[in-house]
């Protein structure tokens, strides 16, 4: 019956159906009598209080864990958009830290004469560290610029905001786990054996997440609010890389400078990446610092989202 | 007694309007302001600016909201509705005052949320759905009920890129139909799409609602308001002007406003074609009582009054009056030749009446064409931007009253039943 009703062009029968049904209603009456138990009601439904807040919120966790299936269909929808109408597909992901490692290679390692201070082959020890990068400035440039990206829908629906910023980093991420496929083909490519240190790579791509999203949801609110970011994000980057051990070995950062320099939360987790892949020791010190000021900048990153949330939607 | 699933108090919405619009009138001037443009955009961005205005979008709104019952929110563009839907759907905050929702409330403030035009169909399906927050097994037990309501099914796999607009309309509401919140609030949606959408779109909204579902609708389409709701409420300026039954607040809203007005100056309209020198000065419309409305009731009557002038003498074969409804179709045409046959000499000012007496329209907007013939000859005429508004016959008659959806005209039918015993076989 439906479907009839749906190709038919001219509504007649539709709307007498409508008509007619509507007639034997009298007057809308609540199916269910709910009177007689207001307690039970009231256990039942969902109550929510809307007023005015002030100053620094707390990160709501309840409501950020039911929309989990919200957060996976943002980051699919991300992910089947970006490749939709390409040839390649999922190939760009690989094509971006792959070319980046021939030119470094060539203007580094030959040009720059990088490659006679390292013991490793110079392409495997860039790949290495290019693989948390690439995703570090793809999550972030992506991240920073997606409330923008979504003005839309922060307008029109409420959810959890954090999940904007989130679901761009989780796209970037499913990019990050098919670039590690390179990563295994240059290791027996160039014959670099895994060692036992490979068993803290979980925790540096967890500690490359976290930073991810807090460098995101700081960028993201604070380039909604000033659009300047929109120009700062990418030559930011782009300066960035400069502060973290790719092209060079953390070796040739002086020892005095080496805490300062670990503050950069990317430092620690490209120089503990290049350890934990090609085998080398760790620099405990440094994969501290790093850590720890990951934990800052995810944590101030998040208490100044919650804290301009509120005005998204009126200067979106 | 019911209970209350919405309770808005003393609500307010606050907005900082930039004030702008300072001239510079020397090179000096300018350089200078530009140079102190990104330190005053910068306390302007982050609210320090008290150079702007404060805007209250909303102000002082109190409002209880039974459930299961179906409020309408009117009033003009501005007037904050969309505004307190916001605040309501948790869009945005208020400045001041609290709101108590009992229940889950949905919100469909726009169809299509986060539609990607280079998804697919189906894709798109299930990414609406969660915005809108349905969860994943709701949506897969109720996939084919959405994909049948849209009559998409032949496309479900093609990008909604390549949709027409009306299609992709169709899709996304049907996903925004399926949601099941206790509370639904509606801005504006009926007013996309074609006829035969928006009489979907009604239809289920009535279902929602004699579910014993609340809904707050906003909408300009009155005749859609009455149906649908049996309370309304008037904003004007960010103020609550008026609660109570549908038809009293659609009444006071009509009356109140200018695009629909009891009188109307003609001299310099703009539904005139053009190169047409004026003769009409100006239109009244009266109810029965000779009071100034563009509102009649079903049944009711309403009369027109067309004040002409002209400096020399001008003599007209009639005077043509056409109603038009809302889709175009004339309703009925009727001229001056219908009560005289002699000519209609215009020297100085002049007036003509009609009266149209037992009005049996269909509830709804209808417009007013016009014209001064000489034969072939048009002397002056009106073609657009005069309507006025059919309302149903009142406001709490048990009896359904008929709606644009049942025909044009209401029909002065008479009903008897009679029962005759069947003998036993």
């Amino acid at each position: 019956m439906k479907e009839i009703l749906a190709r038919t062009p001219e509504s007649l029968v539709e709307a007498d159906a409508d008509t007619w049904e509507e007639d034997s209603i009298e007057a809308p009456q609540p199916v269910v009598d709910r009177s007689g138990d207001p307690g039970r009601l009231d256990a039942r439904l969902t109550r929510i209080v809307i007023r005015p807040t002030a100053g620094w919120r707390s990160i709501n966790f309840g409501e950020l864990w039911r929309s989990r299936e919200l957060l996976f269909f943002l980051i699919w929808r991300d992910v089947k958009v970006r490749y939709k109408q390409t040839v390649f597909g999922a190939g760009w992901a690989i094509f971006q830290p792959v070319m980046t490692t021939i030119v470094f290679n060539v203007v580094f390692g030959k040009f720059g004469k990088m490659a006679e201070s390292v013991e490793l082959p110079y392409p495997v020890f860039l790949y290495a560290a290019l693989l948390p990068w690439t995703f570090f400035a793809g999550a972030v440039s992506q991240g920073g610029i997606s409330l923008i990206q979504s003005r839309q829908m922060i307008s029109k629906i409420y959810f959890p905001r954090l999940l904007i910023p989130f679901s761009a980093v989780g796209g970037q991420s499913v990019d990050f786990a098919i670039s590690f496929l390179v990563m295994v083909g240059m290791m027996v490519w160039f014959g670099v054996a895994p060692s036992l240190n490979l068993l803290l790579l979980p925790v540096l791509v967890v500690g490359t997440i976290v930073a991810a999203l807090g460098a995101s949801t700081l960028l993201a609110s604070l380039s909604i609010t000033y659009r300047d970011f929109r120009y700062v994000i990418p030559f930011m980057i782009q300066l960035w890389m400069f502060a973290c051990p790719v092209p060079y070995d953390i070796s040739r950062v002086p020892q005095e400078w080496l805490l300062l320099y670990a503050l950069n939360p990317m430092a620690g987790m490209v120089d503990g990446f290049r350890s934990a892949l090609l085998g080398q020791p760790f620099h405990w010190s440094v994969l501290g610092v790093s850590f720890a000021s990951t934990g800052i900048l995810f944590i101030a990153g998040l208490a100044y989202f919650r804290r301009v949330e509120r005005r998204f939607a009126d200067i979106a | 007694m019911s209970r209350i699933a919405v309770r808005i108090q003393n609500l307010g919405k606050k907005y900082q309007l930039g004030a702008r619009g300072k001239k510079y009138s020397t090179i000096r001037e300018a350089i200078i302001e530009a140079a102190k443009a990104p330190w005053r955009r910068w306390r302007e961005l982050t609210g320090r600016e008290n150079d702007s205005q404060a805007f209250w979008a909303l102000r002082d709104i109190s409002l209880d909201v039974p459930e299961g019952s179906a409020l309408a929110i009117i009033g003009h563009n501005g007037a904050g509705k969309s505004t307190l839907l916001k605040i309501l759907s948790r869009i945005t905050e208020p400045t001041t005052g609290q709101v108590e929702i009992e229940g889950r409330l949905g919100s469909l403030l726009e169809v299509g949320t986060g539609f990607h035009l280079e998804l697919t169909g189906r894709e798109n399906i299930f990414v609406n759905a969660a915005i809108l927050g349905m969860s994943h097994s709701e949506v897969k037990r109720r996939f084919d009920e959405i994909v049948a309501f849209s009559g998409v099914e032949k496309f479900l796999d093609t990008p909604v890129k390549r949709y027409s607009s009306g299609m992709q309309v169709r899709l996304a509401f049907s996903v925004a139909a399926h949601l099941e919140p206790e509370i639904l609030v509606v801005d504006e949606v009926l007013s996309v799409g074609d006829a035969e959408f928006q009489n979907k779109c009604l239809g289920k909204m009535r279902d929602v609602a004699s579910l014993g579902r609340t809904v707050l609708l906003v909408s300009h389409d009155m005749a859609a308001v009455e149906s649908l709701c049996q309370r309304a409420c008037l904003l004007d300026a960010g103020r609550l002007v008026g609660v109570g039954s549908v038809s009293d607040i659609v009444r006071q809203y009509l009356e109140s406003t200018c695009e629909l007005s009891g009188e109307i100056d003609l001299e310099r309209h703009c539904g005139r074609p053009p190169g047409v020198r004026p003769i009409f000065q100006r239109l009244r419309m009266l109810d029965g009582n000779q009071g100034l409305s563009p509102v009649v009731r079903v049944g009711g009557t309403i009369r027109f009054e067309i004040g002409m002038h002209s400096e020399t003498p001008q003599s007209a074969r009639n005077l043509v009056f056409q109603v038009i409804d809302s889709r175009g179709l004339t309703i009925f045409t009727t001229s001056t030749l219908q009560h005289q046959n002699e000519r209609l000499e215009i020297h100085g000012y002049c007036e003509v009446g009609c009266s149209i007496q037992n009005v049996r329209l269909t509830p709804g907007r209808y417009h007013l064409r016009f014209a001064l013939r000489n034969g072939r000859r048009v002397l002056d005429e009106i073609r657009s931007d005069v309507e006025f508004e059919v309302l149903r016959l009142s406001e709490n008659s048990s009896v359904k009253p008929p709606t644009a959806q049942s025909g044009v005209i209401v029909a002065e039918a008479q009903w008897d039943f009679r029962s005759q015993v069947m003998s036993s076989v």
